[in-house]
């Protein structure tokens, strides 16, 4: 019994490396984990719930897809049955990820392409809100914006938010050695100077507050949806 | 109107609707989008404050009556403007119709506006379609689903050819308000059809109309802020921003007014209730006694005060739809002017 449950604790461990790519939140601590069940033989059932029923299929899928992945991924897991329950395109997306198809062959004539694109996108997000939540607190600590300009990742002190923040570049292919500039254009990775330094922290600011704002209606919607709570999930700041 | 504390505040609802979705309207083959789009809205409504919550049934198809006494009588509402959301794949009536919401602008005089819409692709006929609209009730405002899919057509922009169209059709039929939805959607599946650099081209290209975005760009109000900064004809609609969030997540709702005060400003702000969402009583009620929580983590944004709270309730939306507002309800009225209201003057 013990064995189950320490292999139940290391499937949720594993899910928590998924994230929704547009909250940047792992499934587990946002309450998306309905059900996660292992048998002693490894047989891994997991049921994943979302806020609607027409929550965006494409992000969805990405997270179903990743559930599957790391789950096969943990020693000693001899089945994986990951599914998505009450969403309109739950079947597709559970047929087309069990049989590891690919979204735009799940959704043939529906969709084109694939979604590394999107999640792209959304990281770029990720690491201009990871911005904002590591300078904010030096700037309140009174450092002068003017010396941003020059910091890098090694001047900056260590904290779990500049450990996310590299985490999130280095997702992206951009530098996160300790001589790499803390302001950079995560389009393009090159160093944020002079006058654009204030323009890039608002930016910065608006989109940790964009993560944030849709992050809350989600929790919000997700409990008027469904009373319970999800295996792993943790409260926000509200 | 709404008073509190001597101040006066003359209210337009810029974003409301009159829909039924209840099973009898529901398309046959199609009942489980019919049933999960009205649940969704459903989910929404949760995050109102409780005792304005509805039961389900009613939700799905309210009355005249429920729509009279929620947005004048108790919800403090001088003009409402309706925002139609076709949806007739689902609905076999349609959700929330132009037609639909004309019974009860026909039969109100002085209480509503009743915008209309219009999709690029229906070609001719849509641009006939929208004359008469504008004939027949005066029409000055359109809402705009760009992410509709349509017959294959994998959505749509502002910027497109056809589109320009319509566009130009409004200037010349004097729609001068452009409620673009850029929120939830549904198909095409694989797109992220938030994005809203259309609108940055399409606001340039046509400086005479103004493009009123709704919720925002909620979820992606930080792309929002970014363009509208940039575009001096781009509004911030509130709708969904202050029902969604005033109430449930009090600390986010202040972080998205700061941004909106910061990149777009009080005078390019509009309050819309989205009822039958939610109520407008609450959200009204709410607005006026809102300021920011006394923590460090606003202080760098801008405050948003009696004045601003007037514009965003209803003198910006009366500006843009050229409603008359009694002299009573005007920034301003009845108050002397102050001495310092001369200081640069004398400064110089």
């Amino acid at each position: 019994m013990t064995a189950v449950v320490a292999e139940r604790d290391r499937i949720l461990a594993a899910l928590g490396e998924v994230r929704d790519p547009e909250l940047d939140e792992p499934i587990t601590t946002l309450g998306f984990v309905s059900t996660c069940v292992v048998s002693a033989a490894g047989d891994v059932v997991v049921r994943l719930r979302l806020p609607t029923y027409f929550c965006a299929p494409n992000f969805a899928f990405l997270m179903v897809a990743d559930a599957y992945d790391v789950v096969s991924a943990v020693p000693a897991v001899r089945s994986v049955d990951v599914a998505l329950e009450d969403h309109f395109a739950s079947a597709e997306i559970n047929a087309g990820v069990a049989a590891r198809a690919g979204f735009a062959v799940s959704f043939a004539g529906e969709a084109i392409g694939e979604l590394e694109e999107l999640r792209r996108t959304f990281l770029t997000k990720a690491v201009l809100a990871g911005t904002d939540q590591v300078c904010r607190p030096l700037l309140a600590a009174g450092l002068d914006p003017a010396a941003l300009v020059t910091m890098t990742i090694g001047d900056t002190p260590p904290s779990a938010q500049l450990e996310r923040l590299c985490r999130r570049r280095a997702e992206l292919g951009l530098r996160t050695d300790p001589a790499a500039p803390l302001l950079i254009d995560p389009g393009t990775g090159e160093s944020i100077t002079g006058a654009a330094v204030s323009l890039h922290l608002a930016r910065a600011r608006a989109s940790r507050v964009g993560i944030e704002a849709n992050t809350g209606i989600c929790r919000g919607m997700l409990r008027t949806r469904y009373g319970t709570t999800g295996e792993g999930e943790e409260e926000d700041e509200g | 109107m709404y008073e509190k504390n001597g101040e006066k505040y003359f209210v337009v609802d810029t974003h409301m609707h009159y829909w039924n979705a209840a099973p009898d309207n529901w398309v046959e083959g199609a009942e489980q989008y019919a049933k999960g789009w009205i649940e969704c809205f459903y989910g929404y409504h949760g995050l109102g404050p409780e005792d304005t919550r509805w039961p389900l049934d009613k939700y799905q198809k309210y009355s005249e009556d429920d729509l009279m006494t929620d947005v004048f009588d108790k919800g403090h509402v001088d003009i409402a403007i309706f925002q139609p959301t076709n949806l007739t794949e689902w609905y076999k009536e349609g959700f929330n119709t132009t037609e639909r919401d004309a019974i009860l602008f026909e039969k109100h005089p002085g209480k509503f506006v009743l915008n209309t819409r219009w999709d690029p692709r229906e070609g001719e006929d849509g641009l006939k379609t929208l004359r008469h609209n504008v004939e027949r009730y005066g029409c000055k405002g359109v809402k705009l689903y760009t992410a509709e899919w349509r017959e294959g057509s994998r959505g749509w922009k502002l910027t497109d050819p056809e589109a320009y169209k319509y566009l130009e059709a409004c200037q010349e039929l004097g729609i001068t308000n452009i409620h673009a939805h850029k929120g939830p959607t549904i198909w095409p599946l694989d797109k992220d059809a938030f994005d809203m650099t259309d609108i940055d081209h399409a606001a340039t290209d046509f400086p005479g109309l103004n493009f009123i975005v709704e919720h925002s760009g909620i979820p992606r109000i930080d792309d929002f802020c970014y363009m509208a900064t940039q575009e001096p004809n781009v509004y911030a609609g509130l709708s969904v921003v202050v029902g969604a969030l005033m109430h449930a997540r009090p600390r986010f709702f202040a972080r998205c007014m700061g941004e909106l005060l910061f990149w777009v400003g009080e005078d390019k702000m509009t309050f819309g209730s989205d009822y039958a969402i939610w109520e407008p009583k609450w959200q009204v009620e709410g607005f006026v006694d809102w300021d920011f929580p006394d923590d460090e983590a606003f202080s760098d944004y801008p405050r948003l005060g009696t004045d601003g709270k007037k514009k965003i309730l209803g003198l910006n939306a009366a500006k843009l739809y050229g409603i008359e507002v009694p002299e009573e309800y005007q920034l301003g009225y009845g108050k002397p002017a102050a001495q310092d209201d001369a200081k640069l003057v004398t400064q110089e």
